[in-house]
């Protein structure tokens, strides 16, 4: 082998350099992308999973949406139930799975693979950010089946360029809010059993208490507070503005993205932080 | 090959880290120079991981400084994390990447610049005997194969001082003999410092220059191999071994680990 050539003579007490190092947005980026690269092989080589998660939006769509849709009961606007509901499934179906994708980092803590990235001097928060973008891009999977259901059940789709670059954002923002929000989870319980309760015991109120399936403008009050503070709920609203033909927004498109981009960077920033405690 | 300098690789003062009321390693004081292989042994519950993950910024310390590479674990754990390379006591890879793969990933977050990446891998990959197997899924290596690969991976960035829990643990003689051969090879090419910790005395023996015995979080005996016997009066390492760190099969000792170990999990 070579002689070592980035070995570099111990510097003692240099701490502009070292703020410097722990801030530089550029290893930031390449940390991330590191991660994401290393994901999406992953993902290439076992796509199995893509299609285990097409049977749960099949079901809402197809069951649920069949008999709701009959009742004429749920007040949805100018859209039809069908068309009301199918941006609620996506963003359903993106929540239920990227809320247990904290398993995933105690399992690879279980495994030591953690030990080693946490061992490097790659940024904790592009590790996190660096697993939330490949969870946003395993959920684009979804965002296709549930296209694919929808063109079947002849809902009017939007398909023009801006609104499909729109809802791959949605996707991916949703996707990696709630796979970031389990990531957060694991890193406070620390073991597989008491993650898999709190996941389960999570994935159902964040869903009802949200537009997905009904407007917000049905709920009772106490529950319209709850709606408006569930990041779920803006996710829907961006999604039904920009998927459906005749689709609104609620809260604007704007805000829509503001929060949910507001409420990825709280999250990234505090799961860092909690990152490094899982190997102790 | 690169002079081994004279500096201090790893110096610690007084460090220490205290789970609950248990304190796992006492106001520890430990130096290590430059291109040194050393040992850190003991029973069970000693300290010696514990010692690990502070030195490698996984654990803060309750109080005391170390500092390694000249970097100090608290107040630069970039710095250390960045000239520093480590292995632990799980043997682990991503099972659904290669060898390769997994190296590409730690040569990217370590640096390593584009146009080397492909270059250092395969050199480590050949330092490691894992030319053969560089495409390989490592779910499909063996324990031996896939300790070398995490030592080729430890070492991508070359670092000033690497870290070894227990790397010959749970493997069988002909890999244990064929990690401690690349390890030496390792410290003979890139000077590498290395602290490692062992179980096998006999491993520690043939590996380190240096030998610090611990027990009970405080270092009961240090020195060479040898100085280790004259001082045990013994020719044997494992008496060194109990006649420093004595036989551990005191029930009071052993609910103190469990009780350790409990806590650092509770807390952890």
């Amino acid at each position: 082998m070579t002689q070592p050539t980035t070995r570099m003579s111990p510097a003692p007490g240099k701490p502009r350099a070292a703020w410097a190092e722990r801030f530089s947005p550029a290893i930031f980026l390449r940390d991330t992308g590191a991660i994401v690269a290393t994901e999406l092989v992953k993902l290439r080589r076992d796509p199995s999973e893509i299609l285990t998660r097409s049977i749960q939006p099949a079901l809402w769509l197809l069951v649920f949406g069949q008999v709701f849709g009959r009742l004429h009961a749920v007040p949805t606007g100018r859209l039809d139930y069908f068309s009301f509901l199918a941006p609620g499934i996506l963003a359903q179906s993106v929540l239920f799975i990227a809320i247990f994708f904290g398993i995933s980092v105690i399992w690879e803590r279980d495994l030591g693979i953690l030990q080693k990235l946490l061992a490097s001097p790659a940024p904790r928060g592009a590790l996190v950010l660096g697993k939330a973008v490949s969870a946003g891009m395993r959920a684009l999977a979804q965002g296709v089946i549930v296209y694919v259901m929808a063109f079947a059940m002849h809902i009017q789709l939007n398909w023009s360029p801006a609104a499909i670059a729109g809802v791959v954002l949605a996707v991916m923002l949703g996707a990696a809010i709630f796979s970031t929000f389990s990531l957060m989870i694991a890193c406070l319980v620390k073991s597989r059993e008491r993650f898999m309760g709190i996941g389960q015991v999570l994935t159902m109120p964040l869903f009802f208490a949200s537009n997905a399936i009904y407007p917000i403008a049905i709920m009772p009050d106490w529950l319209k507070v709850v709606a408006h503070l569930n990041p779920l709920s803006y996710q829907v609203d961006l999604l039904r503005a920009l998927m459906v033909e005749g689709g609104a927004t609620i809260f604007g498109i704007g805000t829509d993205i503001a929060v949910l981009t507001g409420t990825l960077f709280v999250l990234i920033v505090v799961t860092s932080k909690l990152y490094p405690s899982i190997v102790r | 090959m690169p002079q081994p300098t004279t500096s201090i690789a790893i110096q610690t003062d007084r460090l220490t880290r205290s789970f609950g009321s248990f304190v796992a390693v006492k106001a520890l004081n430990l130096v290590v120079q430059s291109g040194e292989v050393f040992g850190l042994l003991g029973p069970n519950g000693a300290g010696k991981t514990t010692t690990i993950k502070m030195l490698t910024t996984m654990l803060p310390p309750s109080s005391g400084s170390a500092k390694v590479a000249g970097h100090d674990v608290t107040t630069d754990s970039v710095g250390v994390r960045k000239r520093m390379g480590y292995v632990s006591q799980m043997i682990s890879a991503d099972g659904a990447l290669t060898g390769f793969e997994n190296l590409l990933l730690f040569a990217r977050i370590y640096g390593v610049p584009k146009a080397e990446r492909q270059k250092r891998i395969d050199d480590a990959l050949h330092f490691m005997g894992l030319t053969d197997a560089r495409d390989k899924l490592v779910r499909a290596y063996s324990g031996g194969m896939i300790r070398r690969l995490e030592i080729a991976q430890s070492m991508l960035h070359r670092p000033q001082v690497l870290f070894l829990d227990e790397p010959t643990i749970g493997l069988d003689p002909a890999a244990r003999h064929q990690v401690r051969d690349r390890l030496k090879e390792l410290r003979r090419s890139f000077g590498t410092t290395i602290l490692v910790t062992t179980h096998d005395m006999e491993e520690a023996e043939d590996l380190c220059d240096r030998i610090a015995i611990m027990k009970s979080g405080v270092i009961a005996a240090e020195g060479s191999p040898e100085e280790l016997k004259r001082q045990a009066g013994t020719n044997s390492m494992d008496e060194v071994f109990i006649h420093f760190a004595g036989e551990f099969s005191d029930a009071t000792n052993y609910q103190d680990v469990a009780r350790a170990r409990k806590t650092a999990r509770r807390l952890g």
